[in-house]
């Protein structure tokens, strides 16, 4: 959670500074569904993300170093450098990439799964979504057909509150989300989001129901983002007092807090795994700052396979 | 060799199917009513019976979720065949379409290939309506990252089905409804047509009708009635509209100097627009007369008996516009 939050904070600096092309969209604050949901899986096992990923690609395995590049727009990225955060594909690792279309990302996880099923060595794939992908058409599609398949899928909805810059509640119907799930007769859990260890353990009983060839689950993470839709967005829309509240519930903190208070790690240990991951940060963006941009011959390679 | 079969469009499809999943336990079919229905049009029929549910795939009505559940599938092993019933349904697949299919090699440079076959029947003639009666290919020959192949023919319908099935790419492939009942002799067996390659559907001197799917066999026949007026047309089948074999329609037309350039879709912004002005680029100082355009009529398509047959030319039109053409009146 550490290296997604620290990333998170240079991406930020780099962005404000100008030196990502084009918009950001940033996860701090939700790291804890990514963790919690991607320390159950497999190399295997299928992510598709979305918009808000960078948190979902370093979660299942994807390099920092190779991340940043692509993020910045350089040659040594995942795609060229011509893809950038939206399109953050890592396949090795298991990620079919972040998305730029709200939603877009759900049917893959339920075709990679499609694919997964007919293997036959019970591997599950996972959507990511915000609460704004909740209201696509696309979405009840997809959930009918993992459910009549039943599809080792895992749906896991990061509701942040937000959809772009509108609150959730003012344009989305029904009293909770997860109904939703429940219409499908999948299994719908409300999870807290921000306690890493519910979402691996709500995750975990998803994962084995879905290798078990019990279907697909629906997970609804309640969370939130500390950033705006995009950095440079100025939030006018959040109140203080609601950013101090969240800051209050902070998933890294608690985490730090409850390791300490169970015996599991001195305070010491945890500033030093924090250094850890700063530094690999800082080395990710000399890598990704150093790294070339793509070349005139770039622009027209891997159009077709 | 075995003997070449005399087969239906709609069963030379059909056995390119049998023949590629028969060789390829990868390959999924998905799509609506394909399964134990058989197909709306037959064309599906005894596919279940022989490779079972788990690979001929009923999907309910559902097109923008079930074809992204079929990209997934593609991007992670599986070799799908998507079926969408009706070409004007592309509508309703275009974000999965143009937005994942057609990308994701490009963005994760080369990480992830879309092995996927999108299969439709369009065609104006059988009183369906504005709405199941169109030709959209243009839609999908826009995009780059996509292939669009359109046979006209049976032998063309399976060699160019299997080796839609066997290309790494995202492909569309438009079969005209109103050829499915159309017979021709197909070779038996594996039979592969390389995409991107035109074909000469009849040699001829003076004019040169480029022709897609079933506007093929609409030149054949005026070809026929334009040779009773003494003038002989060439008929240029590109077989598939993204690759172009560019090379072939420049060199008929640098024979004949003269070009008609004539498909089923929307006149305007079509891909007779597209061929025609690469003619003009590749071969203006070949030509004597500048080249014509003809396709559907610019109208949603009408299921009415007696307006529907004015949408497309029909031979007798487009052997007029070939004689005015060669004759410069």
């Amino acid at each position: 959670m550490q290296l997604i939050r620290s990333f998170e904070e240079q991406v930020r600096n780099l962005s404000a500074g100008g030196a990502v092309p084009g918009l950001v969209h940033l996860c701090a604050g939700q790291e804890a569904v990514a963790v919690g949901v991607c320390s159950v899986l497999r190399p295997a096992d299928m992510i598709a993300s979305n918009h808000r990923g960078h948190g979902h690609c370093l979660a299942k395995g994807a390099r920092s170093d190779l991340l940043m590049a692509e993020i910045l727009g350089r040659r040594s990225g995942y795609g060229l450098g011509r893809s950038g955060s939206l399109h953050l594909v890592d396949i090795a690792s298991g990620n079919l990439g972040t998305n730029g279309i709200v939603g877009g990302g759900i049917p893959l996880a339920a075709g990679a799964a499609l694919s997964a099923k007919r293997r036959g060595r019970g591997d599950v794939a996972v959507c990511f979504f915000g609460d704004g992908a909740l209201n696509q058409g696309l979405m009840f599609e997809v959930m009918n057909m993992a459910a009549i398949w039943r599809l080792p899928v895992l749906f896991i909805c990061e509701n942040n509150g937000y959809g772009e810059f509108t609150a959730s509640e003012d344009v989305t119907a029904g009293r909770n989300p997860i109904e939703r799930g429940a219409v499908f007769d999948i299994s719908s859990d409300a999870v807290d989001g921000m306690d890493v260890l519910a979402v691996q353990e709500a995750t975990r009983r998803a994962v084995a129901r879905a290798r078990a060839g019990k279907g697909p689950s629906f997970l609804v993470c309640t969370t939130y983002r500390y950033s705006g839709h995009h950095v440079g967005d100025h939030q006018d829309y959040k109140t203080e007092e609601e950013v101090k509240d969240w800051q209050r519930k902070d998933p890294i903190l608690r985490l730090s807090r409850h390791l300490q208070d169970e015996g599991l790690a001195t305070s010491a240990a945890i500033a030093a795994l924090t250094a850890d991951v700063d530094a690999e940060v800082q080395a990710a963006v000399a890598f990704a700052k150093a790294a070339p941009l793509p070349a005139p011959d770039d622009l027209r390679a891997y159009l077709y396979a | 060799m075995p003997e070449p079969r005399n087969l239906t469009y709609r069963g030379a499809v059909l056995d390119a199917l049998f023949t590629e999943m028969r060789r390829d336990d990868t390959i999924i079919m998905l799509g609506e009513d394909i399964g134990v229905a058989g197909g709306v049009f037959k064309q599906t029929e005894g596919l279940i019976a022989e490779f079972g549910p788990e690979r001929v795939i009923d999907t309910p009505i559902s097109e923008s979720g079930a074809f992204g559940i079929a990209v997934g599938a593609a991007m992670t092993g599986s070799r799908p065949v998507f079926e969408v019933m009706f070409g004007d349904f592309i509508t309703l697949v275009m974000d999965q379409l143009v937005n994942q299919a057609a990308k994701v090699h490009y963005m994760s440079a080369g990480q992830i290939a879309v092995p996927l076959v999108l299969r439709t029947a369009v065609g104006v003639g059988a009183n369906l309506g504005p709405q199941h009666s169109q030709s959209l290919h243009a839609w999908a020959a826009h995009i780059p990252g996509l292939k669009v192949v359109m046979p006209a023919t049976p032998a063309d319908a399976k060699g160019l089905m299997a080796a839609a099935i066997r290309d790494n790419n995202p492909v569309v492939f438009v079969e005209d409804r109103m050829l499915y009942n159309v017979r021709d002799l197909v070779p038996d067996g594996e039979y592969v047509v390389p995409i991107g390659r035109a074909d000469v559907k009849r040699v001829g001197t003076d004019l040169s009708v480029i022709a897609t799917s079933r506007m093929v066999q609409t030149a054949l026949a005026a070809a026929e009635l334009a040779a009773q007026e003494g003038i002989s047309i060439e008929v240029v089948d590109p077989r598939s509209l993204v690759p172009l074999d560019i090379a072939t329609i420049v060199s008929s037309v640098k024979k004949t100097s003269r070009a008609i350039v004539v498909d089923g879709g929307y006149r305007q912004y079509g891909i007779t627009g597209e061929i025609a002005a690469t003619i003009a680029e590749e071969a203006f100082d070949w030509l004597d007369a500048p080249v014509l355009r003809m396709g559907a009529a610019n109208v949603p398509i009408p299921f009415s008996k007696s307006l529907e047959p004015l949408v497309l030319p029909s031979p007798r039109q487009l052997a007029e516009a070939a004689a005015k053409l060669v004759r410069g009146t």
